[in-house]
């Protein structure tokens, strides 16, 4: 029988052998077709992809930070394969960002080479979740919110953003499954847990008015039949919200009256030290590899 | 050789790599392997992620490369092809024998999609899924996300012992 070591196919890649930080992988995208469809800004549509990337890397981090602090092993497990699998969409989103804009950056150069006014994501994935009932409220906003977007880009006239939307729908609906039963078991659970699960919500709520404000990239690229507009999942994702909180017996924070908002990232205490972790390897060591 | 040989040959090679999280699975098995197509000496094998975030991937590609250009194929492009997306479905029936012999135990059918929206799942219920030790069919799921992202945790009330199941999607 051959015998397999799948520690030699590594050591085997000489292309990119860069395990200190990042992938460390060539290009995700190795093959996929990436012609930009007719009648697309590229501009627009590398903003996009920087947009939906960076929604889903500061989550991901933001979800591995609980490794080591979650309640359970078994949580600590679920929580880590989430962010896995959104660490997946925002390898292939900035990467995909990196062809199409012409700049030809790496998913590494996205990652770790921008500074805090770069980024493009929402603010909801970037706050603290200390508490495990914030980090629920959040990752059953977030995850709703996403699964719905996703769900509508299956349809996009770029192959490659329709492909990434169509594994991420499988991907999510586990993900959301997963923040529901949690809000559900914390909140028609104990007097304790219902309380920080609240908390959780109302923390969570100054930032759901952005998830729903159509910028004019999103507008823009929705009528070229590429883009969502994500006004248009606010009543999907306010009937998914409405059952998984009656369930729970808890009030649905008025999120309705919160501000807008387009993605204006900028030097806030939170990001800075958000990027400060994530980034210090990789700026300590520019092109480290082991 | 014929090119309808050179071209088996090169399936037959691609076919066996084994996957790096089931090295009792190959990527065949597991339906990861899409195509094998050989223009002249150059080959191009198509392969598809299980998960969007699966680190196997890069593993996978390079031992396919690697074998290939070991048999003299010196033209090795490996492909990577996002749609349609992967289902436990396109696992084989060998592949969920070689799992339940593993102590793995073979997906259900994947769930079939309807028009709307994605439905909700409030209830924490999990397929019934018997012990692959003493075929019990009193188990619990501990988590739907276990060692890998495809796997789910459970454990047997009867016999006590935990076991993992891979889930469908």
């Amino acid at each position: 029988m051959d015998t397999y070591d799948a520690y030699r196919a590594i050591t085997d890649v000489t292309e990119d052998q860069r395990w200190a930080f990042g992938a460390g992988f060539d290009d995700p995208l190795s093959g996929v077709d990436t012609t930009i469809p007719g009648g697309v800004s590229a501009d627009d549509l590398g903003a996009y992809c920087e947009m939906l990337g960076d929604d889903a890397l500061l989550m991901s981090h933001r979800l591995q930070q609980w490794v080591g602090h979650a309640p359970e092993l078994e949580e600590e497990a679920a929580l880590a394969n989430i962010a896995l699998d959104l660490l997946g969409q925002a390898r292939f989103l900035l990467a995909r960002a990196g062809t199409v804009d012409g700049s030809g950056r790496t998913e590494d150069d996205y990652a770790f080479q921008r500074g805090p006014a770069q980024f493009r994501h929402v603010r909801l994935v970037e706050i603290v979740d200390s508490d495990f009932g914030i980090a629920m409220a959040r990752l059953l906003v977030f995850s709703t919110w996403r699964l719905a977007v996703l769900d509508r880009l299956r349809a996009s006239r770029d192959p490659v953003l329709a492909a990434i939307a169509d594994k991420g729908v499988n991907e999510m609906t586990y993900h959301r499954d997963y923040a529901a039963q949690w809000v559900i078991r914390l909140g028609d659970g104990t007097e304790f847990s219902h309380h920080r699960v609240q908390a959780g919500l109302v923390q969570v709520a100054p930032f759901v008015g952005e998830l729903f404000t159509d910028s004019d990239v999103e507008t823009r690229l929705a009528a070229a039949g590429v883009g969502v507009r994500p006004s248009e999942t606010r009543a999907e994702f306010d009937a998914a919200l409405d059952a998984v909180l009656s369930a729970a017996t808890l009030t649905c924070p008025a999120w309705s009256a919160s501000g807008g908002g387009t993605r204006i990232a900028g030097h806030r205490d939170t990001l800075t030290r958000l990027l400060a972790e994530l980034q210090s390897v990789a700026r300590a060591h520019p092109g480290a590899a082991w | 050789m014929t090119a309808a040989s050179i071209q088996a040959r090169a399936r037959a090679i691609a076919e066996a790599v084994p996957d790096p999280e089931f090295p009792q699975l190959t990527v065949a098995d597991l339906g990861i392997l899409r195509e094998v197509t050989l223009t002249g000496r150059r080959a191009v094998v198509t392969i598809t992620p299980t998960y969007t975030g699966c680190p196997a991937l890069q593993v996978i590609r390079s031992e396919l490369r690697r074998r290939l250009e070991g048999a003299g194929f010196d033209d090795v492009e490996v492909r990577t092809s996002l749609s349609p997306a992967w289902t436990s479905d396109w696992i084989t029936d060998e592949g969920r024998q070689k799992l339940a012999a593993a102590g793995i135990v073979p997906p259900h059918a994947a769930p079939v999609r309807s028009a709307g929206p994605v439905p909700l799942t409030l209830v924490r219920s999990a397929p019934s899924v018997p012990c692959p030790q003493c075929a019990s069919a009193d188990t619990e799921r501990r988590s739907v996300f276990g060692a890998t992202a495809c796997r789910a945790l459970y454990r047997c009330t009867s016999c006590g012992e935990p076991f993992e199941y891979l889930k469908e999607i």
